[in-house]
């Protein structure tokens, strides 16, 4: 659970906001080492030494995994309201307005019909710069409504998610029930032998991982992205003690048995097609 | 009703347990001595009641939590010994471990079998530290949804007590998938055969209390609290101090009338005058009719109707706003 002003501090091994520093060359956060710009951006925002993955907008994944030009977004127009009138440092409305002016977008993900690999499919993503890609009524909103439309157009629906912020706190108890109206669709989905690929990026906690993101029928994350329930400064308060190297990292949540597999970012729609054309055949 | 003997009293509490505490003096000295002293105590009593009305109608939110807290307010053991008969406990995950922070069984409430769910937080401090403060671990979700399926193949509905702080933050919780095993109890618990009826007794911490929770009908007791996160989590994320949990537990909203006034929860059930801690008995008698009351409503319709209802009420909770496309 949290909000935008927990982002975890500068130096901790998953630290979200990436500074590029102008010219040709940036240094990566992952191994520290002065990469040369461009080539990142051609991987797909990827360090070509360490593989680490950067933050990518909603626009760059939708490019990365769709045919092109074949995303077109449905539900738009949903917007965040202010039920609790959470005032803390700043209120909520107001941070709300700062995000949207800041960043253009109007929530923190976006759902969509798409074609990948000429399979028609409901993509939504998470978009890390929108309140750090937390789930409040709009995001819960938007999920289950992708949820019901895949299932009206019998398609498969696939949901890329990003959230440190799990569940967003401004919202209060409408963000943790969101927790239970997302399962409760893909409940309803499965049910009806609709497919969700659930793919999970880095921070992928809290509200979010415990509901929809850990729900997928298969569930594949980008390397090196942290996954789980408690944030790690939680645990580490809590048993007062360090965490294990790798603590919750992909690699961690691949070996406990938790995610069926692990894929670079610039093999991710690759992987897509090939479950796509397994799983939904096209006559 | 019974005697309300003095209980450890939060500073709030201190002007009532001291009349408590005098009152139950007289009394005792009343009936060693063969001095009638009924007049004082009768008095005594008015001004006890009053003094509890008194604090009892403008509780903050931060006060209602640690009510919430209070180490005498019943626990699901006291649900159990006092308004479920026949019971029969139920260990285990058959996975991983018997989880003891969740507590599973057989048992009737009335005349109706049920199977009982519940967060165990235990009284003693052996107990405690047993089932870490009554926050579960991944086995203890899957217990509980072990049991959930069985009551479901004997068309036996579920009764969940929740009270946790919320579910446990560790390193072998890590490694046994708690997200995981909360998401899957969400999305098999939605489509449960079996009526579901869940009431938060003291403490709805996060998704470790909904991991049990997602129910045909969620009642709250008066004084019990349920966050999407703790005050004192909140507090320490927005103002970097733990210790301003009491502004946070203000603007989260958690109290059992925001919630109602929400549609989040169905039903608060009031608790007897100055907090459930002070009787067990009628605490839990009041609890024991809002449950029957509510499988009475939900234990006659169809499996299909009832499951039909359950999605509608979560798919409606949500607030937004939406420019619809025009023409
Ligand atoms: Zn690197």
């Amino acid at each position: 659970m949290s909000t935008e002003e927990s982002r975890p501090r500068e130096g901790s091994r998953f630290r979200r906001r990436k500074e590029m520093p102008t010219g040709l060359w940036m240094r990566c956060s992952g191994c520290s080492k002065m990469v040369y710009k461009s080539l990142v951006l051609e991987r797909g925002n990827v360090c070509p030494e360490c593989n680490f993955h950067f933050d990518i907008t909603s626009e760059e994944r939708i490019r990365l995994l769709c045919d092109p030009d074949s995303f077109s977004e449905e539900f738009g127009s949903l917007e965040s309201v202010d039920p609790l009138e959470f005032v803390a440092r700043r209120s909520y409305r107001e941070r709300l307005e700062q995000v949207k002016e800041k960043t253009g977008l109007n929530e923190a993900c976006v759902v969509g019909t798409a074609d990948i690999g000429g399979t028609p499919v409901v993509l939504g993503v998470s978009d890390p710069r929108f309140l750090m890609g937390s789930m409040g009524s709009v995001v819960g909103e938007k999920f289950t409504r992708g949820v019901d439309l895949a299932h009206e157009l019998g398609r498969p629906f696939i949901f890329v998610s990003g959230s440190g912020g799990g569940a967003r706190m401004d919202e209060g108890m409408f963000s943790l029930m969101q927790m239970a109206k997302t399962s409760a669709a893909l409940q309803r989905f499965s049910d009806g032998g609709g497919l969700f690929v659930s793919i999970l990026t880095n921070p992928t906690m809290g509200g979010a991982m415990a509901s929809f993101a850990a729900l997928g029928d298969v569930t594949l994350a980008e390397p090196k992205s942290l996954i789980g329930f408690a944030g790690p400064n939680v645990i580490k308060q809590t048993i007062k003690a360090d965490l294990p190297s790798g603590f919750q990292s992909s690699e961690f949540n691949l070996e406990h048995g938790f995610i069926d597999r692990i894929v670079d970012r610039q093999d991710l729609r690759e992987a897509l097609i090939r479950l796509l054309a397994y799983l939904c055949p096209q006559a | 009703m019974e005697h309300s003997s003095p209980v450890p009293g939060l500073e709030f509490e201190a002007p009532i347990v001291e009349l408590e505490e005098r009152i139950s003096e007289l009394r005792a000295f009343s009936q060693s001595s063969d001095v009638d002293l009924s007049g004082q105590i009768d008095e005594l009593v008015r001004k006890c009641d009053e003094k509890k009305r008194a604090i009892y109608a403008h509780l903050t939110p931060w006060q209602r939590v640690q009510i919430a807290r209070h180490p005498q307010r019943p626990l699901v053991s006291d649900y159990i010994k006092w308004i479920v008969s026949d019971f029969f406990e139920l260990h285990g995950d058959q996975a991983y471990r018997d989880d003891p922070a969740i507590v599973s069984g057989l048992g009737r409430i009335g005349d109706r079998r049920v199977m009982i769910i519940g967060n165990r937080k235990g009284k003693t401090t052996p107990e405690k530290i047993d089932c870490n403060f009554g926050c579960a671990h991944p086995e203890g979700y899957r217990k509980a949804m072990r049991k959930m399926r069985f009551a479901e193949k004997f068309g036996i509905p579920i009764v969940s007590f929740i009270n946790t702080p919320g579910a446990y933050p560790g390193i072998g919780a890590e490694e046994r998938g708690q997200a995981f095993v909360i998401a899957r109890n969400l999305f098999e618990m939605a489509s449960l055969k079996v009526p579901v009826v869940a009431i938060v007794i003291g403490e709805g911490g996060s998704g470790g209390a909904l991991g049990i929770g997602l129910a045909d009908r969620v009642l709250m007791l008066e004084n019990s609290y349920y966050s999407v996160i703790s005050p004192e989590g909140c507090a320490a994320i927005l103002w970097k101090d733990a210790s301003h949990a009491s502004r946070a537990a203000e603007i989260l909203k958690l109290t059992s009338q925001d919630l109602l006034s929400f549609g989040i929860v169905d039903e608060v059930i009031a608790e007897p005058l100055a907090g459930a801690h002070r009787d067990h008995a009628a605490t839990t008698s009041s609890v024991e009719e809002a449950i029957l009351r509510h499988l009475d409503e939900v234990a006659p319709m169809g499996v299909e109707e009832r499951i039909e209802l359950r999605h509608a009420k979560y798919r409606a909770i949500g607030r937004f706003t939406e420019e619809l496309p025009v023409g």
